[in-house]
């Protein structure tokens, strides 16, 4: 017993004094974290890099864009990540954390895009859209006669007649998600603009009952739609393109969500997915310039690249080519870049 | 007021008929539970018994310089789509380790990729028609099988579901637990001994005891966050890393240890302690040679449901980094690494449906090593634990 105790004390004594001495060891080491949606497509090509290639293994961490980019701005040190995933730009207040903390030179890098798709159970009819019929059937609020009024409609055939009168139903994700933040944005957002009665104040997804917050696990979503075939959910284009048989999209504005109406912005519900280099990283670890220039190649994000298999839409051409020559030769956004968007 | 015989039999069915109530209401709950139990690991089995089987298929490949520069081509053209990615890339390698290969053509069994190895499955998946009866054909003349997955035993994270294993996320658990155990038993065995023997039973000591019940109650994702502020900002532990995992989840394990130990110690009958004391034994005396012997099965089953507890933590360990895309198994305390319900967690969430069969072998995997760590606390407490 008396050896038990002592054998423990001094395993434990052991890792305590050997934490101080190695903190500082993994300095050649390239550490990426930041966006979930990203981080199949990062880690793909972090296995393809460790393979191929006689460098360390990049660490690949899925911290969401926000957590990530909080990371990679928190300084220059070894121990920051050189590399943040993001599903979003950039915000403003977020480049000036970074400056403010000595992370003065940024290179953003778009890898391509993603559409998020509102799909239901391939058993039913194919269906139309248009983002002022989404709207009506998910705002918390919805403009009559003028006046904005709690969201009266319950089936699809109340909001326009050559609609199927079903249900409305609809799993979606929850707020903390980077998919309905996007989606908030660029539907119903967009939608309410042209609302007079909105006067551009859009506020919120309707919460009571027919939005049904399923959770940040899009595959729930899927199994769900196959369940419920009455309903409809929202995620990333990913999960329909893995799930061709058992799903089929809505078309948003006589748009279906195709690799060729994403790329091209035809289809109105897509966002572009980056990442974002320290710049003072490039010297001091050697993975990183390497690891980016594969990211960036061609065999990567092409059309026919190993990224689009898993469901990357890729860049128009001529976009990918000046997109690979800024961020290959480390090219620093100015706060500005950021303002446009 | 005195009550008749005659009263108390008129209520006598009335208990009766109650008693009966109540026993039929707690058989009812407990049906109820083993259903869930049932119908929980039911479908797990159902979903992630095929993750130990893994699609092959017998083809020629060819090794010549051409194949060498460019892999794909050592396959017959209407293969290429079948066969593994994690194929193709390994041909230049391996050529260059066996030169003799060169020149020749072989026929092997290779690993089909995740659309095949999920059509073989009989589950959804994205082959052409043209595809799937080239497989039939396949299967028919036994160069297509399902094969026992020595794969997801082996290697670590993939993007290639085929390619998936657990081997990573099994090493870093294992050295996770390690560094967890290492510094929670010493310490909490010592201070349990401390609070149950020596210390004196004083408001100051109350507290602590107290403090340390409510510690054990706190949401192990506050341990999380600590772990972060403390071994991570402050300490500089290298984030993602097993030492600061398990540094974490010590912290977790921590007032289990100290709770349980001070029960097993509490069993152990005065008269033990009375009689060492009579044959002029020292404090110190009476503890080592009497008390803590006689109470180890007790503390070793406290200690190891608190060790499948930090096992099964997940929330704690995402805050500090633990779920790294861990590729290559690495096995050192300070690189990163990833934990076996970390991986379970990421995986649920890839598109790719093949993954969805790993998230649930992953799970069963998990389940196992759990289900065995109990059995040996149960084992444990049955054989050695003394009645007084």
């Amino acid at each position: 017993m008396k050896k038990t105790i002592g054998t423990a004390a001094v395993l434990a004594s052991a890792v305590m004094a050997s934490s101080a001495v190695q903190a500082s060891s993994n300095s050649s080491q390239l550490r990426i974290v930041g966006s979930s949606t990203v981080y199949p497509f990062a880690s793909y090509v972090v296995e393809e890099f460790a393979a191929t290639t006689q460098y360390p293994t990049p660490v690949l961490e899925s911290t969401g864009s926000g957590g990530g980019i909080k990371l990679f701005c928190a300084g220059t040190g070894m121990d920051t990540p050189s590399i943040t995933n993001a599903s979003r730009r950039m915000k403003v207040e977020e480049f000036e954390r970074c400056q403010s903390n000595g992370v003065n030179e940024i290179t953003e890098a778009t890898i391509g895009y993603d559409g998020i798709v509102f799909a239901e159970s391939s058993v039913n009819e194919p269906i139309n859209l248009t983002r002022e019929q989404l709207f009506l059937a998910l705002a918390a609020q919805v403009p009559q006669d003028g006046e904005l009024v709690a969201n009266p409609y319950q089936s699809w055939s109340d909001i326009d007649s050559s609609l199927p009168d079903r249900e409305i139903e609809v799993y979606g994700p929850p707020t903390t998600s980077g998919t309905r933040d996007a989606f908030e944005e660029l539907v119903m957002a967009a939608a309410s603009e042209e609302m007079s009665a909105y006067g551009g104040e859009y506020t919120d997804i309707r919460s009571d009952g027919p939005y049904i917050d399923a959770g940040e696990n899009d595959n729930l979503i899927v199994q769900r739609l196959q369940e419920n075939q009455n309903a409809f959910g929202i995620f990333g284009y990913s999960f329909l393109e893995e799930n061709p048989n058992a799903l089929t999209a809505a078309t948003i504005n006589g748009e279906a969500p195709t690799p060729e109406a994403i790329s091209s912005g035809d289809y109105p519900v897509s966002r572009s997915l980056f990442f974002y280099v320290k710049d003072a990283h490039v010297d001091s670890v050697d993975a990183l310039r390497p690891y980016v220039e594969l990211f960036m190649s061609d065999q990567m994000i092409a059309p026919n690249g190993y990224l689009s298999t898993i469901g990357l839409i890729p860049l128009p051409e001529s976009l990918r080519q000046q997109e690979r020559e800024e961020v290959t030769s480390f090219t620093p956004i100015e706060l500005s870049d950021l303002q446009e968007g | 007021m005195a009550q008749s015989f005659d009263d108390i039999t008129k209520q006598l069915g009335k208990r009766h008929r109650r008693t009966r109530r109540l026993k039929l209401t707690c058989m009812a709950a407990m049906v109820l539970s083993a259903v869930f139990l049932v119908v929980f690991l039911g479908d797990m089995v159902n979903r992630g018994w095929s993750a130990f089987q893994q699609g092959r298929m017998q083809i020629e490949v060819s090794y010549t310089e051409q194949s060498q520069q460019m892999p794909l081509t050592a396959v017959d053209e209407q293969y290429r789509q079948l066969v593994s990615r994690g194929f193709f890339r390994q041909i230049p390698q391996r050529m260059e380790a066996d030169p003799e290969l060169l020149g020749t053509t072989r026929t092997q069994w290779v690993i089909a990729r995740s659309s095949v190895d999920q059509y073989l499955k009989g589950r959804e998946n994205s082959l052409s028609e043209q595809q799937r009866q080239l497989i039939d054909r396949m299967v028919e003349q036994g160069n297509a099988k399902l094969a026992f997955n020595t794969t997801f035993f082996t290697t670590g994270d993939s993007r290639m579901a085929e390619l998936a294993g657990i081997l990573s996320a099994a090493l870093g658990t294992l050295l996770t637990i390690i560094v967890t155990m290492a510094i929670c038993f010493p310490i909490g065995v010592m201070t349990a001994v401390y609070l149950e023997e020596f210390a004196p039973d004083n408001r100051f000591t109350r507290l602590i005891e107290v403090n340390i019940n409510n510690l054990a109650a706190v949401p192990s994702i506050l341990f999380g966050l600590l772990g972060l502020a403390i071994f991570i900002s402050f300490f500089g532990v290298p984030r993602s890393s097993p030492l600061v995992g398990g540094l974490t989840l010590s912290l977790m394990t921590l007032p289990m240890i100290i709770i349980s130990t001070r029960a097993a110690l509490r069993s152990v009958p005065d008269s033990i302690r009375h009689a060492a004391f009579g044959v002029g034994c020292t404090r110190w005396q009476v503890v080592s040679d009497h008390v803590l012997p006689v109470s180890i099965p007790g503390i070793l089953t406290g200690s190891i449901i608190g060790l499948a507890q930090a096992m099964g933590e997940t929330a704690p360990l995402i805050i500090v980094g633990m779920v790294a895309f861990m590729p290559d198994p690495s096995f050192s305390l300070t690189q990163a690494a990833t934990v076996l319900p970390a991986q379970v967690y990421s995986w649920a969430s890839l598109p790719n449906q093949a993954f969805q069969e790993k998230t649930a072998g992953g799970i069963l995997v998990l389940l196992a090593v759990l289900i065995t760590l109990n059995a040996a606390a149960v084992l444990l407490r049955n054989r050695f634990e003394r009645r007084w």
